[in-house]
């Protein structure tokens, strides 16, 4: 077997131990929640009966770790179970499955992470070569500082200030990105605009910086003299002999910002009011709808495991040292 | 490709003068240097480090490194003064009609790229050929330097050929685009003795047949004698003479020309033992599954030193590190005064760890920086021999008086220190702990030819005074005759002889030995011409 072959291999079971451990520590950590989820549910004045009927109809009576194997033996089959809320004290049961609770967020999320990746991701890289070629000049610097000044302000306020700008002042773009499955993809581009370019804001300067200083810790090597000495202009030794070296750090930063636009991009739901999964997540938690906090949170965990195993796979696949054994 | 000689001038420098930038301030580093260079003429630029030898071979080709800047004086380069042509139109020179060999090929190819395409890139890019006439020229030079598989060897990755290798590659990347110049900067540095003979021959062959101009850079004369016609001494960044090859190697005029082999004339007489005072006996060690060592027997007598000897990958290192206790041996053991030590450090008593120290190679990175002199002095003496207060501090000025540094050392950080007091500091470190056994791993590797000396005769003269011990790890040959009494020779985790010196230097030897010992280049121009001649190339 190719020696790439059996470094992803071994990447990937070990991506999926470490799941495994985030599935015990989000169970665990759920379990740890003070308050019930009965008593929350059917109020202070319910009968203690009435709770342990309640319990026992949902399955909180059973011992942890016999709950802990139904749920991952369910998410392993892609059934996160069946979520809390929609029931009552009346015992009306409306609640739906989680899967279908949080499928359409996520799509939601998704779309969003992918718009503003699809303009952060290419920014990010030109910008980051751009400066790593003109180093120490007025664009670098300038560069520097308006990067480092957006994602320098909390994401609310650059949402809010876009807003002002964008859907106030020029009516550009709407200011409320509520979407449904039934927007089609033009319109949930459009309405999806203002907060793509929230979130670009926030990660472009952490994955520019980050491919200025790969690209310029290599300049340093005595293979960028050489291909100097040998003729090489400025661009082809930054393109051809410094960034085929340098993306191993790159694609970390990369997968990082990635991840950071999946899981982490409540507050940007809150202000455009977008039905993302972080929303779903913060509502869940309140509500104490156990079921759909794991599911989101078991989504969360893979996505991070998932582009961190890409990352790594780039850097194997980008080092000839390991593509190409002695 | 035809030859290029002829007796016109190619370059010529003229009073050239060069700053850098450090500190703060500019230091001048070339302090008003000629030099003229006919064409198919072969220069050698020798001087210490700091000399400022690779600084004016790189000025020969218009380039200063990064913050450094020309301030004065001109380089004509047939006929056209580079100090005042901008980077983009000296690119035209660069990698076209001058091409440069580095120190370290290892570090100066590209991992990312295979090889031909690195050898023939400055070729295709000036336009001087198509592709695949480049790269069919690229192979025909690696046949022509000797090198395996020539046809294949070009699609392969840096890492994945040896550096002897890699160093010929580089020599053919400098010829594809057939130059009228060649600035080779200490390009067998780095390369095992072994292996330095090939490279040396492959270079001399090829500048010779297309009559290319060089600057041959080293700090070795007896390397430079093999490839200069005419020799030039530099120090600190000005020129102490010149002279045509066999002229300044018979008879040099500067006292320090002279002194550049210096170290070759320190001359221990050897002296028997009877008393071992350490001893490793049958050690086989591995690296995971690697087989390093070979059923090693080595006998350390008391008060002598045993030179271990060998190529990089040898295993003499690794030796050290199982006598050391850093590496466990899987079979085999080390004696110390006839009784067993411990195999792993964990296992071993103050007292045993006290006995043997170990001096390194890089003195630099052997020290804390953020630690003065006196911390790294004293750490030892107070840990073993339990000194505190003013007795410590006496002690440690005890033991910068037998290093030869006095006392206002004593606050000084590593960074104010010279590379030979560096090394010094080093030995009173292990001297802080009263050893019996001291190692010397490559000690004066990396230190120049007149501070050498001085360490050398330093170790020798405590050798004497307090009855140590000496294993000494070298690959230098001139090294091994200047201090030791009996040598190792090791190759391939294998002990290839152990004797006396003179027993050892005195034919008949085995195969091995007789590669390595005739491999070590002399003073005699005519050197590499015999060997090759009486090894058959």
């Amino acid at each position: 077997m190719h020696p790439v072959v059996k470094t992803v291999l071994e990447r990937l079971g070990l991506g999926l131990a470490t799941l495994f451990f985030v599935s015990i520590i989000i169970f665990s950590a759920i379990e740890m929640l003070p308050g019930d989820f009965g008593q929350a549910i059917l109020g202070q004045a319910a009968l203690p009966e009435t709770v342990a009927a309640f319990r026992q109809e949902l399955g909180l009576d059973k011992p942890a770790y016999i709950r802990y194997f139904d749920w991952a033996l369910g998410a392993i089959q892609g059934d996160l179970g069946t979520s809390f809320s929609g029931r009552n004290a009346s015992g009306a049961d409306r609640s739906a499955e989680v899967v279908d609770k949080i499928a359409p967020r996520l799509w939601n999320t998704l779309f969003l992470a992918s718009m503003a990746a699809l303009i952060a991701v290419p920014l990010s890289l030109i910008l980051g070569i751009l400066t790593a070629l003109y180093r120490n000049s007025f664009f670098d610097r300038s560069v520097n500082t308006a990067t480092l000044t957006t994602i320098s302000f909390p994401e609310f306020f650059v949402a809010y200030i876009l807003i002002l700008f964008f859907a106030s002042l020029n009516q550009i773009f709407p200011s409320l990105a509520n979407v449904d499955p039934d927007t089609n993809f033009g319109e949930r581009i459009y309405r999806t605009a203002l907060p793509a370019f929230t979130l670009t804001l926030v990660i472009v300067a952490h994955m520019m910086r980050m491919t200025r200083a790969a690209i310029i810790n290599l300049l340093a090597s005595p293979y960028i003299q050489m291909a100097k000495l040998s003729g090489a202009s400025q661009t082809e030794i930054i393109l051809k002999h410094a960034l085929p070296n340098a993306w191993a750090p790159i694609a970390t930063v990369i997968a990082f910002n990635l991840a950071y636009l999946v899981v982490g991009v409540v507050v940007v739901e809150v202000v455009f009011v977008y039905p993302g999964v972080g929303q779903l997540m913060v509502d869940a938690v309140r509500t104490r709808d156990i079921p759909v906090v794991q599911g989101c949170a078991l989504i969360f965990a893979v996505t991070y495991i998932l582009l961190n195993l890409i990352a790594d796979i780039i850097g194997i696949v980008t080092n000839p040292r390991l593509l190409h054994p002695k | 490709m035809k030859n290029k000689k002829d007796n016109t001038t190619l370059l010529q420098i003229k009073d050239l003068k060069i700053e850098g930038f450090s500190d703060e301030r500019w230091h001048k580093i070339i302090k008003g240097v000629n030099l003229e260079l006919k064409r198919g003429e072969v220069l050698g630029l020798i001087g210490e480090s700091g000399a400022g030898k690779s600084t004016l071979g790189l000025a020969a080709m218009g380039y200063t490194q990064p913050g450094c800047r020309i301030t004065g004086g001109q380089i004509n380069f047939d006929g056209v003064d580079l100090t005042k042509r901008t980077d983009s139109e000296k690119r035209k020179y660069w990698g076209n009609r001058m091409t440069y060999v580095a120190q370290s090929a290892a570090a100066s190819f590209n991992p990312a790229h295979r090889l031909i395409n690195q050898t023939t890139e400055s070729t295709i890019r000036a336009g001087l050929k198509k592709q695949n006439e480049a790269f069919d020229e690229a192979r025909a030079l690696y046949d022509a330097l000797n090198l395996p598989n020539p046809e294949t060897i070009g699609e392969r990755y840096p890492h994945q050929v040896s550096g002897g290798q890699l160093q010929r590659i580089m020599t053919a990347m400098a010829m594809s685009p057939n130059p009228d110049l060649i600035v080779f900067d200490e390009p067998t540095t780095a390369l095992d003795v072994t292996t330095q003979v090939e490279v040396l021959a492959a270079m001399r062959d090829i500048v010779k047949t297309y009559g290319t101009a060089a600057i041959y850079i080293t700090h070795d004369l007896s390397v430079v004698a093999q490839m200069a016609d005419r020799i030039k001494v530099l120090r600190y960044g000005e020129e102490v003479e010149e002279a045509m090859t066999r002229k300044m190697l018979k008879s040099p005029k500067e006292d320090y020309t002279k002194s550049l082999w210096s170290v070759r004339s320190i001359q221990k007489p050897e002296k028997k033992s009877k008393d071992i005072i350490l001893e490793v006996k049958n050690v086989d060690a591995f690296y995971g599954s690697f087989h390093v060592l070979k059923n090693i027997n080595i006998k350390l007598p008391l008060g002598r030193t045993v030179a271990l000897v060998g190529e990089s990958g040898s295993g003499k290192s690794t030796v050290a590190r199982v006598i050391t206790g850093l590496l466990e041996p899987k079979i085999g053991s080390v004696k110390f005064k006839n009784r067993e030590l411990p195999p792993s450090l964990k296992g071993r008593t103050k007292d045993q760890l006290q006995k043997i120290q170990m001096i390194y190679q890089m003195a630099d990175v052997a020290m804390n920086p953020k630690q003065t002199v006196y911390d790294i002095i004293s750490r030892p003496a107070s840990f073993f021999a339990s000194l505190t207060g003013a007795n410590l501090r006496k002690r440690v000025v005890e033991l910068l008086e037998q290093i030869d540094l006095d006392e206002s050392f004593i606050d000084r950080y590593p960074s104010e220190l010279s590379g030979g007091q560096k090394q010094r500091i080093c030995i009173a470190r292990a001297l802080a702990a009263n050893p019996e056994v001291v190692i010397c791993d490559e000690v004066t590797s990396a230190l120049d030819q007149i501070v050498q000396e001085g360490i050398l005769t330093l170790l020798g003269r405590l050798q004497k005074d307090l009855n140590l011990s000496y294993i000494f790890i070298t690959h230098d040959i001139a090294t091994v005759k200047a201090i030791s009494d009996e040598v190792v020779v090791m190759n391939e985790g294998e002990v290839v002889e152990q004797g006396l010196k003179s027993e050892i230097f005195s034919p008949p030897h085995p195969e091995y030995t007789e590669l390595l010992l005739s491999s070590v280049p002399e003073m005699d121009p005519d050197w590499l011409t015999d060997l090759l001649k009486a090894r058959n190339y």
